[in-house]
């Protein structure tokens, strides 16, 4: 409860700290300030069990364990990604306050999705999350590109949410009730209702559409390679995997027994976003662009959780959350210090700055799934897990056959960055607070990568 | 303990390297490093078999049924010993040669080392996937970085083909996973696990298929002879002498005891395809001119042979193909210091462009065909005895016995024709028209390059004249293996 109210209030405050505050700098201390207090209360309320404010929300928000712990995960992520890439904000535009502002509104709707029981709730959370995001993408307004893509992103994310809206009606229709806790009412021979069925399909799609998986997942390439790049690094982290959080929730919870209804079909997805995620990545020749369908390829490794529903998929979500995060980060960070976003952008990059060369590295091999990463780990929980469910057999081979695939174009950037000569002699700059944040994110990535008890463990005491 | 140490140092002390700056001082350190891995290797082979020393075990991840547990046995045993003798022989081999940023290179090999140590020791499956990858892992690194001219290609397809492979085995050891009865990784549980023969022979190819490209067995050889080529020598000493030896220990310990009516129904299958791959490379290897592609087909041919010997089920294929396993890497690895040797005398390895070397340069002569008659294994050296014991194997095989014929039959003419190309090369080499390279004033052996090299040839003769040595280590694990073999009708 403390990170909901905190996050809307910092966010207020961030948005009035611009016309206060005149120096960018004090600007930013004071958000990785509060994104700090923010982590800080929020893991106290989780271990403590006691919040700050104590609301009657009616059953409609409840906060339980594995929501404090999502939520932790993404406070967590996001301080880091303040570390490393807030510097980078300021060459976005002028409105450097705002973007704080509008990061911490986007953590209150995660706050919001991560511990929803009400469909009404999922869908402000999802609101709360994508609106900013809108303007997020835009921000750069004076790039073409960057108009487009955020167009783009209304336009389909409005079409996406009446959709969604559209299913919770209908399971409204069918329910009476907005309520995700109580067991499906079905008819009396137990056949199941249409409407509930319509409902949960519309709602299947639209939280695809959400978390890019093929088929809905064209939107994807334009808007992460149009939005600023900073902004695309928290789009396709932190934002992402709160989708996936309320994913779960939802099918999990609202829908998990009616998985013979919608299994079949959500096989179908995840094998449809690794082909295409994959494959598409390949031919790719910015690092930008790869990377975006790189997020589309993990997305459908993240869907196995929802296909599998049981105790290992919600640790190995978490996992999978933390580490994509991790990873992802990590490696736009350094992206986002080069000039060119192209593969050859990368040449060289271990002559020049050994370390980030080193930490990238360790972040392309945990996306690709190289043991003694928190990625492989993550990976081989969702397998595991969809082997439990059993009849998973087929779409797990095919996972792995696609995680080879994956190894191609992640390892490109690794040989540019070891194997082949720079072209420019240009020298390029970083601090030493943007090094040792890398360290201490290769430094999380292994860790988890050897002892995920270490995160995993708060799921139960 | 023993174990740990064996994993331990070579993993720390090469964390380590990376940070040394000189040159000289990185070359003396990993050298003073293996040379006590290796200590602590013949240690190991002197505690008998069982003693709490061999073993370690420790609590990792509770929650996924997985524990760090290592074990050393027989077949560990020489594995290990293997791998402990490879790299200061490696090591003191190109002590003359020259790497950039030489600490990196090093350190990497050590790496290297610590992964192949913890794939022959590890007894948990998960454990043994991780070092599966941590062996793999520095291995391409090396060879992008100091390679030959097509290194990043080549070495980049080595590493998609390995992968591909072990990610077939992961679902592999999860799928087994979930059918033990306790829900663990240990290899205790997989051998207990009682599977259905359908679950069996799908759980085999899943398996097989990784271990395959690792020894490799054709069709799935096509990485090997451009990798060997194009890595650095001491790279390929480690794939070809070591690594390799993970695919063949993976067959013995994680798929043979655990499937073994799918490794019955599917030997007459792996049988064939091996005895054909045999004699391909064998062909294949008569045809080459360049040295290195030649002792890379004929490895694919040894490695061949040792895979059917496996699938003979019967003890006498099982510890043959034990014993062959240290011999085969010690030979190779002999082979390939005189390939590194040539190479950076002459400036070639091409066997057209050499020749007559024999009168300049008997040292490198009487060396070279001596490990060349232990490649072919002629009686006295190393390898006679593994061969005999492998051939014993395949005639006994557990199969229709015209079959059985017909595998010995076929490896035996792969035997002739490693001798044809085996002495042609030395031939072609030494002997003959001097070549423009025969007269260049270049010197013969270094001290260094003699130490290893007789160091290589002492063993070759010893474990030749006694083989009951060797035999001895593997004997009590090869009779718990053949336990589990499908009994003869």
């Amino acid at each position: 409860m403390n990170v909901l109210i905190i996050s809307a209030v910092f966010g207020v405050i961030m948005m009035f700290s611009g016309i206060i505050l005149k120096k960018n700098s004090t600007v930013r201390t004071l958000a990785i300030t509060g994104i700090i207090l923010l982590l800080a209360l929020n893991v106290w309320e989780m271990c403590s069990g006691k919040p700050l404010f104590a609301i009657d929300t009616k059953g409609m928000i409840v906060f339980d364990r594995f929501a404090h712990l999502f939520t932790t995960i993404a406070i967590g992520a996001t301080l880091i990604y303040f570390l490393l890439s807030a510097r980078d904000m300021e060459k976005v535009g002028v409105n450097y306050a705002e973007y704080f502002a509008l990061i911490f509104f986007i953590l209150c709707g995660v706050a919001l999705v991560a511990s929803f029981k009400s469909l009404l709730i999922l869908f402000l959370g999802v609101e709360i999350i994508s609106i900013p995001l809108y303007i997020l993408t835009g921000a750069d307004k004076r790039n073409l590109k960057s108009n487009e893509a955020s167009l783009k992103y209304l336009l389909l994310g409005a079409f996406s949410t009446g959709l969604m809206l559209m299913g919770i009606t209908l399971v409204y229709g069918s329910q009476g009730s907005f309520d995700i806790s109580q067991p499906m009412l079905l008819e009396s021979n137990g056949k199941v209702p249409v409407l509930l069925t319509a409902g949960m399909l519309l709602l299947l799609f639209s939280m695809a559409f959400k978390v890019s998986a093929a088929p809905f997942h064209f939107w994807t390439p334009d808007v992460y390679d149009g939005a600023p790049s900073v902004f695309t690094s928290f789009m396709a982290t932190i934002v992402k995997a709160a989708i996936f959080i309320a994913f779960i929730r939802l099918f999990d919870e609202a829908f998990g027994a009616l998985q013979a209804q919608w299994k079949m079909l959500l096989g179908i997805i995840i094998a449809t976003t690794l082909f295409i995620g994959n494959i598409t990545a390949v031919f790719q020749q910015s690092v930008k662009r790869m990377l975006a369908y790189s997020s589309i390829a993990q997305a459908g490794f993240m869907l196995f959780a929802v296909y599998a529903l049981n105790a290992e998929a919600k640790e190995g979500l978490l996992l999978y959350s933390a580490a994509y995060c991790l990873a992802t980060i990590g490696i736009f960070s350094v992206l986002i210090k080069l000039n060119d976003y192209t593969f050859d952008g990368f040449n060289g990059l271990a002559k020049k700055q050994p370390l980030l060369a080193l930490v990238t590295t360790i972040c392309l091999l945990s996306l690709a799934g190289i043991p003694l990463t928190a990625g492989f780990l993550s990976k081989f929980y969702m397998l595991k897990a969809a082997m439990t469910g059993g009849n998973g057999l087929w779409l797990v081979i095919f996972a792995v056959l696609m995680a080879a695939v994956s190894v191609y174009y992640y390892f490109r950037v690794i040989q540019a960055m070891y194997f082949k000569e720079s072209s420019t002699t240009q020298e390029l700059h970083v601090s030493n607070s943007f090094k040792i944040t890398l360290v201490v994110v290769a430094a999380l990535i292994v860790l988890l990568g050897i002892m995920p008890g270490l995160l995993i463990q708060f799921l139960y005491f | 303990m023993i174990s740990v140490l064996l994993i331990l140092i070579p993993l720390l002390a090469g964390l380590f390297t990376f940070f040394l700056k000189k040159d000289e001082l990185a070359k003396a350190w990993t050298l003073g490093i293996s040379a006590i891995t290796f200590s602590i290797g013949v240690i190991a082979l002197s505690i008998p078999e069982g003693d709490a020393l061999l073993q370690f075990e420790q609590e990792w991840i509770p929650a996924l049924g997985s524990s760090f547990s290592l074990k050393i046995d027989g077949m560990g045993k020489l594995l290990c010993l293997l791998t402990a003798i490879a790299f200061p022989l490696i090591f003191s081999a190109v002590w003359n040669k020259e790497y950039k940023n030489s600490n990196n290179f090093f350190a990497l090999m050590l790496l290297g080392q610590a992964g192949l140590m913890g794939v022959f020791l590890a007894t948990d499956a998960l454990v043994f996937y991780f070092f599966w990858e941590l062996a793999l892992i520095p291995m391409y690194f090396l060879c992008s970085q100091w390679g030959g001219e097509n290194r990043i290609r080549v070495s980049f397809k080595f590493f998609i083909y390995t992968f591909i492979g072990s990610v077939l085995m992961l679902i592999g050891i999860l799928w087994l996973q979930s059918k033990t009865a306790d829900q663990s990784f240990a290899l205790q549980s997989f051998y207990s696990a009682n599977l259905a023969p359908k679950d069996q022979s799908i759980l085999f190819w899943l398996f097989f298929i990784a271990f395959a490209i690792k020894m490799p067995i054709f069709p799935l050889h096509t990485w090997q002879p451009d990798a060997y080529e194009q890595s650095p020598t001491a790279v390929t000493m480690v794939l070809s002498g070591v690594m390799v030896k993970m695919g063949l220990l993976g067959v013995i310990r994680w798929l043979m005891p655990v499937m073994p009516v799918a490794f019955h129904i599917w030997g007459d299958v792996v049988m064939s395809i091996s005895v054909f791959g045999v004699v391909y490379a064998s062909l294949i290897a008569i045809r080459q001119n360049d040295i290195k592609r030649l002792i890379a087909y004929s490895s694919i041919a040894h490695i061949g042979l040792m895979c059917m010997a496996l699938f003979s089920e019967n003890k006498s294929g099982m510890q043959g193909v034990m014993v062959q396993m240290f011999n085969h890497g010690i030979n190779i690895i002999g082979l390939w210091i005189m390939a590194e040797v040539i190479e950076r005398r002459f400036g070639t390895r091409k066997m057209s462009e050499l020749g007559g070397l024999a009168q300049r340069f008997p040292a490198m002569a009487i060396f070279f065909v001596t490990i060349a008659f232990a490649n072919i294994a002629l009686p006295l050296t190393n390898a006679f005895a593994g061969e005999f014991l492998m051939f014993n194997g395949l005639l006994n095989t557990n199969t229709n016995p015209v079959y059985a014929i017909l595998f010995t039959v076929l490896a035996g003419l792969a035997i002739i024709l490693g001798a044809v190309y085996t002495l042609n090369m030395i031939r072609k080499v030494f002997f003959g028209e001097a070549s423009s390279a025969a007269v260049a004033t270049v010197p013969d052996l270094r001290i260094n390059e003699k130490i290893a090299l007789t160091i290589i040839v002492v063993i070759i003769f010893v474990t030749g004249f006694c083989p009951q040595l060797l035999l001895n280590v593997t004997d009590n694990i090869s009779e718990v293996l053949t336990k589990a073999f499908v009994k003869p009708k």
